[in-house]
């Protein structure tokens, strides 16, 4: 036990992050019980030797500048979010300590489903909710713990149960769900119960250093201000008042009977994130197109068009597909509008060596028209030199741009000729590749069956790309 | 002065870290704590040590709530520890 009790090396020595005068002291009103649970929060930092891994979320409240104290990661969430955005830290960074650091406001109003949907999941942080039966921050108006008979601005005459129905009792509630590890609730305002509340706090954290699962610490605490009294009156009201409705005790701990576990950090390079969603990785990219595209072809931007059921759309989502596994950057965005039904569709794709900035395509670099409205509606916005693919069966003028490589292909009659009209759409896609060089048949067959959702169609579709490549080569 | 069993336990206050809240005077169980006639550096009257009857108990610091206003000797503390 240290000989000396002074201020936690889990502080800054200094708040520099804090606007003003008296960057050595905290926001906090005098007696306020933020600053005591604070103390308690960072000792046990410094003692378990976790600074370097701990992350914690400020709400909004009074205690929304934490962030300014505590010589940690820091992380302010909107209100009552934090626990959804410490599940997504502690899921990308599990041998991080995630804190969730919350008011009654916070957590039991605004946030109230999002800390029952965490505590239902069982994430592994630790949660301490400050409950001091108030909206302190904003000038004391009443929260879902207020107490029945408590005058608040918004309660004048005290609540009422009528009116305002009955205080929240958040561990009681919590502790229903099958998930949640440790649930405990203490309060401040004597030396005795400080201590209890030191070692809950000391509780909760520990038990996600053994990664043990959801622990939630409800700490009582004082809002002079809010509260209209002293200091001293104030953790009197809390220590005579307040715990008559909030009852203290363990509400649930089953961290005995959890194993102790270490929480492996995840380790993310290029390589195991393409692993992990299947693509290869850039290096392979090149080497799988046979031959490099003309520069006029490169890093294509597409509309593709046509009427509802011509497979428009899967002709996007294949081409970004295959492009993803050739190891291009892709993407595909449908569009469409109210004329889905029955009328046009259409989609942007991207295929690039580059990062793509925007997956929408307003000016493309290639319009694949499948029937005669699309032409009439896109051509203008192809840019100049660009290149308009277009279904010759449907339509019967050629598009009057001179400053395009424009290419008709009859692809609905290819289609009908292999017995299915419906795979005009991999006509063109064959066409497409057979004049770019942007892929090479053996990639996009490859992905076939991740697009295509019916196994017994592939050869079909198979036998439609070949034709359409035939076709412009011939 | 290291190691002198004489000057351990005591209670050190920032003056002007304090807030004049009082819980520190309240939570004494030796009494030792008083709040002083002049007003800091923000206008609070700041909690001081009588100088001498100080136990180390903790109990002040851990019912202060700012970080930095309360330091708690407490026996056979020697300062080399700090550094
Ligand atoms: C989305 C949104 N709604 C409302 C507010 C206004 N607001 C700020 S703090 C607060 C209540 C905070 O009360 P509590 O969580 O009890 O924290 P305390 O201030 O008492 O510590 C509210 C409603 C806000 N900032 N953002
Ligand atoms: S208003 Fe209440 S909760 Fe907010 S700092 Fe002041 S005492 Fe603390
Ligand atoms: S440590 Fe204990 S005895 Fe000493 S001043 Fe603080 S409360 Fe009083
Ligand atoms: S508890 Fe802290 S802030 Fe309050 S009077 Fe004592 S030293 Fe000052």
């Amino acid at each position: 036990m240290a000989k000396v009790l002074q201020k936690a090396n889990s502080f800054y020595d200094i708040y520099e992050r804090k606007s003003g005068m008296n960057k050595d002291i905290t926001h906090y009103c005098p007696g306020c019980g933020h600053g005591v649970l604070h103390k308690l929060i960072a000792e046990a930092i410094d003692d378990f030797d976790i600074r370097d891994r701990t992350i914690l979320i400020s709400p909004v409240g009074c205690s929304v500048f934490a962030y300014y104290y505590f010589r940690v990661g820091n992380i302010q969430a909107a209100h009552g979010r934090a626990p959804a955005v410490a599940t997504g830290i502690k899921r990308a960074m599990p041998h991080s300590i995630v804190i969730s650091y919350q008011g009654d406001g916070d957590l039991a109003a605004i946030g109230g489903n999002n800390i029952m949907q965490a505590a239902n999941r069982g994430e592994k942080i630790t949660v301490f909710f400050v409950n001091n039966a108030i909206y302190g921050m904003t000038g004391g108006q009443m929260a879902p713990t207020t107490i029945v008979g408590q005058k608040t601005t918004t309660s004048p005459y005290g609540r009422k149960p009528e009116n305002e129905g009955y205080p929240v009792r958040m561990c009681e509630l919590i502790s229903t769900l099958e998930a949640p590890l440790y649930v405990e609730r203490v309060a401040l305002g004597d030396p005795r119960h400080t201590n209890k509340v030191r070692r809950a706090v000391r509780r909760g954290l520990k038990n996600q250093i053994e990664n043990k699962g959801f622990s939630f610490v409800e700490v009582l605490s004082v809002c002079p201000s809010g509260w209209k009294m002293t200091s001293e009156q104030a953790k009197d009201w809390l220590q005579e008042e307040m715990v008559k409705y909030f009852p203290l005790g363990v509400y649930k701990d089953e961290s005995s009977k959890v194993e102790t576990t270490e929480a492996k950090p995840h380790v993310f390079t290029i390589d195991n994130i393409n692993e992990n969603l299947s693509i290869p990785t850039r290096e392979s990219a090149s080497d799988k197109v046979e031959k490099k595209p003309q520069q006029q072809y490169r890093n294509p931007k597409l509309i593709i068009a046509g009427f509802g059921g011509q497979g428009v759309l899967m002709l996007g989502l294949g081409l970004a597909q295959a492009g993803m596994e050739a190891g291009y950057q892709v993407s595909w965005i449908p569009s469409y509008g109210p004329e889905m039904r029955g009328g046009t569709a259409n989609c942007h794709v991207n295929l690039s060596t580059e990062r793509i900035g925007s997956p929408t395509v307003s000016q493309p670099s290639l319009l694949i028209a499948m029937n005669a409205p699309s032409l009439d509606k896109f051509e203008k916005q192809v840019v100049k030199n660009g290149m308009i693919l277009y279904n010759t069966s449907l339509i019967d003028k050629k598009p009057e741009r001179s400053d395009i490589e424009s290419v008709g292909i009859p692809a609905t009659e290819i289609a009908d000729e292999l017995g299915n009209t419906r795979v005009a759409n991999m006509v063109v896609l064959g066409a497409y590749i057979g004049l770019t060089g942007i892929l090479d048949k053996k990639t996009l067959f490859q992905a076939l069956p991740k697009f295509i959702k019916r196994n017994a169609m592939i050869p079909l579709n198979e036998k439609a790309i070949e034709r359409g490549i035939e076709f412009v080569q011939k | 002065m290291a190691g002198n069993d004489q000057e351990y336990p005591k209670v050190v206050i920032r003056e002007d870290e304090c807030k004049g809240c009082g819980l520190c005077i309240v939570s004494c169980p030796e009494n030792v704590l008083f709040e002083q006639k002049h007003l800091n550096r923000q206008g609070f009257h700041p909690a001081g040590y009588k100088g001498q009857g100080c136990t180390g108990c903790t109990f002040c610091f851990y019912q202060c709530p700012e970080p930095g206003a309360i330091t708690v000797y407490k026996k056979g503390y020697v300062e080399e520890e700090v550094s």
